[in-house]
């Protein structure tokens, strides 16, 4: 796929965030505006996946360890195929697959139920192990939010995968800087963030997180980097796409009212358009 | 009782996985640096490629056995009550609980018999807080070989079960032909109209020699081996009651929110009778030899008998 392609699928991954979070009148756009990109490259590119078979026993698995960005992992999802896109419009709503926070019970294509933060990556390297264990080539590749990995567990975590060589492992940072009470340096400052991961044993890359061209690269590397596991942290811009929204802590966990939701599908289409320009 | 067979429940904890091992391929151990005080250490030795040491690391060996578990697995995760129920309750609730996935958790040094280490060991809570994650099964086995049958239910049963074993040896009972374990079905022991004694763990064996005591007195004691905590065998606990019309719950656990609050919690709703609820009254526990701490904290015979004759009288 190209990269055209890729933002092009991006950018009505973005829409499906605005859509569901809108509808839910709550949610976390922010997060899931910054992994959109990512979203979008693991399940149309990256991935071994089958929407019409979402639980193939060889598959590659995908941990949504920041939970609250469900909207963008469903939103990915739908496009991809595993359930109507339509259906995004019942998030959070009572009797809807898509809970708040994902629930691997209700939804096709979520392989972990996650949502407490620090919690699914210990379950992306139980499932790395489990590969290992059955000598089989699945790669499992788990999100985390550069906040999250304030959380004790992920050390936990990262210290068991880097110890045991997990190097069918690929640990994703969403380096957007901010966490709910402000900029992640002013809480609890978890930098520098490769040097730690490389403590533990990782192969850590840096990239920006909406240049499809570094994501690619980063997945090339990751795949060719045998006895580490890889952490990627990607750069990113909170609430990327919607004007509004980026690179504002305020947009961690509101949904946009009925004015702000126009604004931000007017900030998209205007993407679209520009797309259409360049060709696709 | 120095001509009954003693053996603790974590031996019987061990010894199963090892037999359950070449049955059950998919069978695999996680411990935190506590193999050879839980047991495991024989399966380790037996099955090392299907052994996992976490190291100190409760919550990560949670979270691992979950994703180990929707790959296929049959995870068991090992360590001291207190860290693989306590410390991960958490993970324990949302990783395990929530996708109701098919990790088995396997506690030793449960209760006050973790003896000499003191309170900070010695969970006493931890039938409480498992007992409230909706789908969770709760087991807390009398003895060794209670211990084992419970262990090869439990990787028969789909979804995740909590085992309660003991660190102190504790005497053999259920060690006859007509033995049978199915979870969630109480065993009665001694059939009695007086009262019922309703029993788990290690103090089963104790209300056996309460009720003896009690016979001395005149008193039959009905004693019910309840080692299915959740589901709890309803029907047995309310039949029972409905015999005696009193009913008497033991546990090495706190009164509060383990076997005698599910025990009120059944009979205020089906049947309601007099509940006399012996085990650690809401407090901690301290150092000391774990017998001595069993009659200091009246969970022996007779303490057992002296407190069934006050609720009685």
């Amino acid at each position: 796929m190209t990269n055209l392609e890729l933002q092009k699928i991006a950018n009505e991954v973005r829409k499906g965030i605005m859509r569901g979070v809108h509808s839910a009148k709550a949610g976390h756009p922010g997060g899931s505006l910054s992994a959109a990109d990512l979203f979008t490259y693991l399940y149309f590119e990256e991935m071994n996946i089958d929407p019409e078979n979402p639980e193939k026993e060889d598959r590659d698995r995908f941990v949504l360890s920041k939970g609250h960005t469900a909207p963008g992992l469903y939103s990915a999802l739908a496009h991809r195929g595993y359930f109507p896109v339509e259906e995004l419009l019942t998030l959070r709503h009572v009797g809807s697959r898509l809970q708040g926070h994902p629930c691997m019970k209700e939804t096709p294509g979520v392989d972990m139920s996650t949502g407490s933060l620090g919690q699914g990556v210990s379950a992306a390297v139980g499932m790395a192990l489990a590969a290992k264990m059955d000598g089989k080539e699945y790669r499992t590749y788990t999100l985390l939010g550069d906040g999250e990995i304030q959380e004790g567990q992920v050390w936990e975590a990262a210290m068991f995968a880097g110890a045991r060589k997990l190097d069918n492992l690929v640990v994703i940072v969403d380096n957007n800087g901010l966490q709910i009470d402000g900029k992640i340096e002013d809480v609890c400052s978890p930098y520098p963030i490769d040097k730690k991961f490389e403590a533990f044993n990782f192969r850590a890359i840096n990239i920006d997180a909406h240049n499809f061209d570094e994501i690619r690269a980063a997945m090339k590397e990751a795949r060719e980097t045998k006895g580490q596991p890889t952490v990627i942290i990607m750069k990113s811009t909170k609430g990327k796409g919607v004007s509004f929204m980026e690179n504002n802590a305020g947009w961690h966990g509101k949904a946009p009212n009925d004015e702000e939701f126009a604004i931000a599908m007017a900030d998209l289409e205007k993407i679209d358009e520009e797309l259409k320009k360049a060709g696709v | 009782m120095a001509d009954v067979k003693k053996i603790a429940t974590r031996e019987g904890y061990g010894n199963a996985l090892v037999a359950c091992g070449a049955k059950y391929p998919n069978l695999v151990v996680l411990d935190a640096d506590l193999a050879g005080a839980t047991k495991t250490g024989v399966f380790q030795k037996a099955y090392p490629d299907r052994h996992i040491d976490c190291g100190i690391a409760e919550c990560n060996m949670t979270g691992i056995a979950a994703g180990l578990a929707t790959c296929g697995k049959i995870p068991f995760i090992s360590s001291f009550a207190m860290f693989v129920s306590e410390r991960n309750f958490e993970q324990i609730r949302n990783s395990i609980g929530y996708p109701h996935l098919n990790v088995k958790i396997g506690a030793s040094h449960a209760g006050i018999t973790v003896g000499e280490d003191g309170a900070t060991h010695q969970c006493n809570e931890d039938v409480a807080l498992m007992r409230t994650i909706p789908g969770m099964t709760v087991i807390v086995p009398a003895d060794e070989v209670e211990a084992r049958a419970a262990v090869e239910a439990a990787i028969d049963h789909d979804g995740p079960v909590y085992l309660r074993f003991g660190r102190a040896a504790v005497p053999v009972i259920n060690d006859n032909p007509d033995y049978r374990f199915e979870i969630g079905k109480g065993i009665v022991l001694k059939e009695g109209k007086d009262v019922t004694i309703a029993a788990s763990g290690i103090c089963v064996a104790e209300a056996l020699e309460a009720a003896k005591k009690l016979k001395a007195d005149g008193v039959d004691a009905e004693v019910i081996n309840i080692h299915t905590i959740k589901p709890l065998d309803e029907e047995l606990i309310v039949a029972s009651a409905k015999k005696t019309g009193r009913v008497v719950t033991v546990e090495e656990h706190s009164v509060i929110g383990g076997l005698g609050s599910a025990v009120c919690d059944v009979l205020c709703a089906k049947n309601p009778a007099p509940v006399c609820k012996i085990g650690i009254d809401d407090t901690f526990g301290e150092s000391g030899p774990a017998a001595e701490l069993v009659v200091k904290y009246g969970l022996d015979g007779e303490g057992i008998y002296q407190k069934t004759k006050e609720f009685l009288a």
